[in-house]
C-alpha cells in the first residue's frame, strides 16, 4: 500500500504539473510532491528496518535493504533538485530561454522521470525494470533538448539513438534470461521475478546466463555511461537544463548500475565463477581511466562534470565487479555519496553558469568573491568529488582500494593512476574558477543554498562518521548481492 | 503434421523477415523504407499468429494483433504522415558502399548464428532455429542505424531492431509475459511520439533531416 | 521398352540442338504479343540460322585463328553442356564426368573465348563489349556457384544427376534456402543469358549493348553458330533452373513412356518459364551499366542468404 503510494504520488503530481506547470507556485507543487515522496520512502525504509528483510507489494513490487537505500537517495535528491530548480528555472524563464509550454513540459517530465526511476528500483520483474529504464530515458530525452539550440537537439538525438541501441541489447539479454528462467520456473510472469530468480539462480543454465549477461552488460552499461559506450553522456548531461543534468548524473546512472548488479548477482549464482565480475571490472577500469584523461581536456564546465560522472560510475562498477563484502560495501556507499556530491556540484555549476551567461570554464572566474555561497559550494563539492578526506567519497574509494590491494593487487596501480589524474584535472580546472578576481560581466544572483549544503553536509557526515545502524544497513544490503 | 507444416511456414516467414532486414539496409528511398518496414511488421504478425496456432499459446494471438496494429498500421501511418508533412517523401538518401554494408550484414548473420547456437541446442520449441534470425534482425537494425545518416532512416533502424527483439521473444520463449509485452509497446508509442517531435525540431533547426550536420559536439583540444 | 543410356544422351543432344531455336522463337513471339507487336512466328530463328549459313563470311584482314576458332568452340562447348544437364532423364553417362562446378567452368570457357574474339579485331566496340562482359561475369559467376551450392547442400552432392534425383523424389517441404537460391538463380540467369535488365538482345545501340558488341564483327556461318549457341545457352539455363528447383516428372531410367512424359513435362515447364521471363523483361527497364554491380550483388546476397538459411533454419 505504502509502496503504491510511493509511485502514485509522483505520477499524480506529474499529471497535475502538466496543466499548471507554468503557474507561479508550480515549483512549490513540484517540491511538495517530491518531498511527499521522500517522506513516504522514509516510512518505507523504517518499515523495512523494523520488519527486517524485504516487503513485497503484490507480486510485482518489492523492497529490500538494497533498493530502499537507493529509493531514499532518489527521493531525497529529487526533492533538493526541485528546490534548486525553483530558483534556477525562474531565472531561465525570466531570461526567456523557456516559455509557457516548456515550463509545463519541464515540470511534468521531471516528475515522470522520478516515477520511472522509482518503478525501476522497486519492481520485482526484470521485464518491468527494462521498461521503466526505457521510460526514464524517453522522459529525459526531450528535457535535454529543452532549449532547442542546435547543440541541445544534437545532444538529445544522440542520447535517444545511442541509448535506444544500447538498451535494446538489454532487452535481448532479458529475453535470454527469461529463456533460462522458464526452464526452471515454468512459463508465465513469475519466471522474471527477482524474488524467484534469486532463489533458484544456481539452477539457471550457465551457457545461456553467460550470453544473457553480455547483452545485459552492454545494454545497461550504455545507460550507466561506461566506456566505450559513453559517447552520448557528456553531450546529454551538458546540454540540458542544470537540474536535469543533476538528476541524470546523480540518479539515472545509479539506476542503470543497480540493474546491472542485480543481473550480476543472478549470473554469479548460476556460473559460480568470476565471469560477470571480470567483465564489470574491465569496463569499470576502462571508464575510470578514459574519463580521467578526458577531463584534462574539457573546456565546458558541465562536460567536465559529466566526465567525472563516468569516472565515478567506473569506480563503482569496478567495485561491484571485484565483489567481496568490502568492495561491494564500498560500491554501494560510493553510489550514494557520488550521487549527493555530484548533484550538489551541478547546482553550484548551474548558478555559476547563470552568473556568467556561459558554460565556458575560461570565462568563469572569481566565484568565491562574487558569490561566496556558490564559490564555496562548488569548491567543496569538487573536493568531495576528487576524493579528499574527510568527505564520504574518500571513505568509499579507500574501501575499494583496500579491497583491490587484497584481491587484485596488480590492478591497484591503474586504479590509483585514474584517481590521481581525475583529482589533478578537477583541481586544475576548478581552482581558477573559484579563486581570483571577479570579472566584469558577472551578474549577481540569489542562489539556492540549502540543497548544495545539505548534500555536502551529508557527504561529510558519511565520511567522518557512519552511524552504526546505517553501517549495519549497508552490510545487509551487501548480503543481498552475494 | 500441422506442427511440421507450421514449423516450415514459420521458417519461411523468418527467412522473409531476414530478407526484409537486408532490404531495409539497401533501400535508398524514404517511402520505400517505410513500406518495407510495414511488410516486415506484417511478416512478424503472421509468424506470431502461426506460432500461436501451432503451439496452443493463445496469448500470442494478442501479441500478433498488437504487432499488426502497432507496426503494420500505426507506426507506418505516423511515419507516412510525418514524411509527407516534412516534404521529404521524395528524398533519396546518398548511401555509400552498399556492397560493403551487405557483406558486413552477412557476417553479422553468421555471427548471430554462432552466438545463438547453444540456445538452439537447449531449446525444444518449434521456433528454436529462428532465434538466430531474430538476433540477426537486431544486429542489422543496429548496422542500419550506424551506417545511415538520415534521421528517418535511423529511426527505421531503431524500429527494425524492436521488431527483431519481439521476434526474439517469440522464438526463444513463445513471447515474454504479457505485462512486459504491453510495457514495451507503450514505450514504443512514447518513442514514436518523441521522434515525431524530433523530426520537426531537427528539420527547423538544421533545415534538413540529415544528421551528418549535427556534429558540433565533438571533443575539442 | 527401355533405352540404353547412350541413346538417351544422344537424344538429349538432338533435343537441345533442335528445340533451342524453337524456344528462342517462342520467347520472341510471347514478347511481341505482350508488347502488342506482330510476332514473326516461332520458326523464325530456324529461318535466320539457315539464311546465315547460306551467306559468305566477311573476315577482317587482321583476324587471327582465335577469331575463326571461337564460333566452333562456343557451339561445341555449349552442346557438351547439354550432355551434363538432365533434361528428360537422370540416367546420363556423361554426367558422371562433370559436376555442376565443371558446368559453370564450361560456360566460363565460352565467355573467355568470346571476349578474346571480341578484342581480336581491335575495334572499339568489341573491346568495350568484352570488358563489360567480363565485369558482369566476375560478379555473376560466384553468385551462380553460391546458388547452385545451396541446392547441393540440400541434396548432399554437386553432381547434377544426383541433385536432380534427390530433389525429384524428396517429399514436398517449404525450404526458404531453395526459395532464396531460386530468386538468386533467376537474377543470374537474366545476366548470363544477356536479357533485360542486364543486356538487351534486340538492340545494337552502342551505349548499351554488351554481348552484341562482342560479336559485331561476325558474319555468315560463324554468326549462325554463335546465335545458335546463344539460343542453346538460354534453353540450358532454363533447363538448369528446372532441373535444380522443380525437376518433378523427370525420368530416372530409360523407359520410353517415362521419357515421353518427361519430355512433355519439360516442354510445359519451358513454356511457363518463358512466360515468366517475358513478364520480367517487359516489366523492367534496362539498368544503367554502373547499377549492374548492385543487381548482381543482390543476386549474390540472395544466394548467400539461401545458404545461411539452410544452416540456420533447416
Amino acid at each position: 500500500m505504502i509502496l503504491l503510494s510511493l509511485l502514485g504520488i509522483s505520477i499524480l503530481v506529474a499529471l497535475i504539473l502538466a496543466f499548471i506547470g507554468d503557474w507561479r507556485y508550480a515549483p512549490e507543487v513540484n517540491i511538495g510532491g517530491s518531498l511527499l515522496t521522500f517522506i513516504v520512502s522514509l516510512v518505507l525504509a523504517l518499515q523495512v528496518y523494523h520488519e527486517g528483510g524485504s516487503i513485497s507489494g503484490s507480486a510485482y513490487f518489492f523492497v529490500d535493504y538494497l533498493n530502499i537505500s537507493l529509493v531514499v537517495l532518489t527521493t531525497l535528491v529529487s526533492t533538493t533538485t526541485a528546490v534548486f530548480s525553483r530558483r534556477y528555472m525562474r531565472v531561465e524563464r525570466e531570461h526567456g530561454r523557456v516559455g509557457h509550454w516548456r515550463m509545463r513540459f519541464y515540470h511534468a517530465m521531471f516528475q515522470l522521470f522520478i516515477f520511472a526511476m522509482l518503478i525501476a528500483l522497486v519492481t520485482n520483474n526484470f521485464g518491468v525494470l527494462w521498461i521503466s529504464m526505457e521510460l526514464a530515458t524517453l522522459a529525459t530525452v526531450l528535457l535535454v533538448s529543452l532549449y532547442r539550440t542546435p547543440t541541445a537537439i544534437e545532444a538529445a538525438w544522440k542520447y535517444f539513438i545511442l541509448c535506444g541501441v544500447g538498451i535494446a541489447q538489454a532487452l535481448f539479454g532479458t529475453v535470454l534470461l527469461y529463456f533460462a528462467a522458464e526452464r526452471v520456473l515454468g512459463a508465465g510472469g513469475n519466471a522474471l521475478l527477482w524474488t524467484n530468480l534469486s532463489r533458484v539462480s544456481s539452477q539457471l543454465d550457465p551457457t545461456v546466463m553467460r550470453l544473457a549477461f553480455v547483452f545485459l552488460m552492454v545494454g545497461y552499461g550504455t545507460k550507466a555511461g561506461l566506456v566505450p559506450l559513453h559517447n552520448w553522456l557528456p553531450d546529454a548531461h551538458s546540454e540540458g537544463p542544470t537540474p536535469v543534468s543533476a538528476v541524470l548524473s546523480g540518479l539515472l546512472l545509479n539506476i542503470a548500475l543497480y540493474a546491472l548488479i542485480r543481473c550480476k548477482a543472478l549470473v554469479d549464482g548460476s556460473l559460480g565463477s568470476g565471469f560477470a565480475g571480470n567483465i564489470m571490472m574491465g569496463f569499470g577500469l576502462l571508464s575510470l581511466l578514459t574519463a580521467a584523461f578526458s577531463m584534462l581536456r574539457q573546456k565546458d564546465i558541465k562536460r567536465l562534470f559529466a566526465y567525472s560522472s563516468i569516472e565515478h560510475m567506473g569506480i563503482a562498477t569496478f567495485a561491484f565487479g571485484l565483489g567481496g563484502p568490502i568492495a561491494t560495501f564500498g560500491g554501494v556507499l560510493h553510489m550514494i555519496v557520488h550521487s549527493l556530491a555530484k548533484s550538489a556540484t551541478f547546482f553550484s555549476v548551474g548558478h555559476a553558469a547563470q552568473m556568467h551567461g556561459t558554460q565556458e570554464m575560461s570565462h568563469i572566474r572569481g566565484l568565491i568573491r562574487g558569490n561566496p555561497a556558490v564559490g564555496w559550494g562548488m569548491f567543496l563539492g569538487v573536493m568531495a568529488l576528487a576524493g579528499m578526506p574527510p568527505f564520504g567519497i574518500f571513505t568509499s574509494e579507500f574501501l575499494i582500494l583496500t579491497a583491490t590491494m587484497k584481491d587484485a593487487p596488480y590492478l591497484a596501480p591503474l586504479l590509483l593512476l585514474g584517481l590521481a589524474v581525475a583529482f589533478a584535472a578537477l583541481f586544475r580546472k576548478v581552482q581558477p574558477m573559484v579563486a581570483g578576481l571577479v570579472p566584469s560581466g558577472q551578474k549577481p544572483l540569489t542562489a539556492a543554498n540549502i540543497p548544495v549544503f545539505l548534500h555536502l553536509v551529508l557527504v561529510l557526515l558519511l565520511g567522518i562518521y557512519l552511524p552504526g545502524f546505517l553501517a549495519n544497513w549497508f552490510h545487509l544490503a551487501v548480503e543481498i548481492l552475494k | 503434421m500441422t506442427h511440421t507444416i507450421a514449423t516450415q511456414i514459420n521458417s519461411l516467414l523468418a527467412a522473409l523477415i531476414l530478407l526484409s532486414a537486408f532490404a531495409l539496409l539497401a533501400q535508398r528511398k524514404i517511402m520505400g523504407l517505410v513500406h518495407i518496414f510495414a511488410w516486415q511488421g506484417l511478416l512478424l504478425a503472421l509468424s506470431t499468429a502461426v506460432i500461436g496456432y501451432a503451439s496452443g499459446e493463445h496469448h500470442l494471438y494478442i501479441s500478433s494483433l498488437l504487432t499488426l496494429g502497432m507496426k503494420v498500421i500505426l507506426l507506418p501511418y505516423i511515419l507516412y504522415k510525418l514524411v509527407h508533412k516534412l516534404k521529404i517523401h521524395r528524398d533519396i538518401e546518398a548511401v555509400v558502399n552498399v556492397p560493403t554494408t551487405m557483406l558486413l550484414g552477412i557476417i553479422l548473420v553468421v555471427f548471430s548464428y554462432h552466438l545463438t547456437a547453444p540456445i538452439r541446442e537447449l531449446s525444444n520449441l518449434m521456433t528454436r532455429s529462428t532465434l538466430a534470425v531474430a538476433l540477426a534482425t537486431i544486429m542489422l537494425g543496429m548496422l542500419m542505424m550506424v551506417t545511415r545518416r538520415h534521421a528517418v532512416t535511423q529511426i527505421l533502424g531503431f524500429l527494425a531492431m524492436e521488431n527483431g527483439l519481439f521476434f526474439a521473444a517469440t522464438s526463444a520463449t513463445y513471447g515474454m509475459p504479457m505485462v512486459v509485452e504491453l510495457g514495451v509497446a507503450l514505450d514504443l508509442l512514447i518513442a514514436a511520439f518523441i521522434f515525431g517531435i524530433f523530426f520537426f525540431h531537427i528539420n527547423t533547426t538544421f533545415e534538413s533531416l540529415d544528421v551528418e550536420q549535427m556534429a558540433k559536439l565533438k571533443e575539442t583540444d | 521398352m527401355s533405352l540404353h543410356p547412350f541413346v538417351i544422351e544422344l537424344l538429349q543432344f538432338a533435343l537441345l540442338l533442335g528445340l533451342a531455336p524453337a524456344f528462342a522463337g517462342w520467347v520472341k513471339v510471347l514478347k511481341c504479343r505482350v508488347q502488342g507487336r506482330t510476332a514473326p512466328g516461332i520458326l523464325q530463328p530456324y529461318r535466320d540460322i539457315r539464311r546465315l549459313f547460306g551467306k559468305d563470311i566477311v573476315l577482317a584482314e587482321n583476324a587471327s585463328w582465335l577469331f575463326r576458332f571461337t564460333p566452333y568452340l562456343t557451339f561445341g562447348v555449349t552442346a557438351i553442356a547439354a550432355g551434363i544437364i538432365p533434361l528428360i532423364s537422370v540416367d546420363l553417362p556423361l554426367s558422371a564426368t562433370a559436376d555442376v562446378i565443371a558446368l559453370v567452368m564450361l560456360f566460363g570457357i565460352v565467355r573467355f573465348f568470346t571476349a578474346l574474339a571480341g578484342m581480336d579485331i581491335g575495334t572499339a566496340f568489341g573491346g568495350m563489349g568484352s570488358s563489360r562482359e567480363m565485369t558482369i561475369a566476375s560478379l555473376a559467376e560466384p553468385a551462380m556457384l553460391m546458388a547452385i551450392f545451396t541446392v547441393s547442400l540440400a541434396s548432399n552432392s554437386t553432381s547434377l544427376t544426383q541433385m536432380v534425383s534427390v530433389m525429384a523424389h524428396s517429399e514436398f517441404v517449404i525450404r526458404p534456402s531453395l526459395a532464396f537460391a531460386l530468386a538468386a538463380f533467376i537474377l543470374i540467369a537474366l545476366a548470363e543469358t544477356g536479357r533485360i535488365p542486364v543486356d538487351n538482345p534486340a538492340t545494337h545501340l552502342e551505349l548499351t549493348m554488351i554481348h552484341e558488341a562482342m560479336i559485331l564483327e561476325y558474319s555468315g556461318r560463324h554468326l549462325a553458330l554463335i546465335e545458335w549457341a546463344g539460343m542453346m545457352k538460354l534453353t540450358l539455363f532454363f533447363a538448369l533452373g528446372i532441373a535444380a528447383f522443380c525437376p518433378w516428372g523427370i525420368a530416372t531410367g530409360g523407359d520410353t513412356g517415362l521419357l515421353l512424359l518427361a519430355f512433355v513435362a519439360l516442354s510445359a515447364k519451358l513454356v511457363v518459364g518463358a512466360c515468366v521471363m517475358v513478364l520480367i523483361e517487359t516489366g523492367l527497364a534496362k539498368l544503367r551499366i554502373f547499377r549492374l554491380p548492385e543487381f548482381l550483388g543482390s543476386a549474390f546476397l540472395l544466394a548467400t542468404l539461401g545458404m545461411i538459411a539452410f544452416f540456420i533454419l533447416e
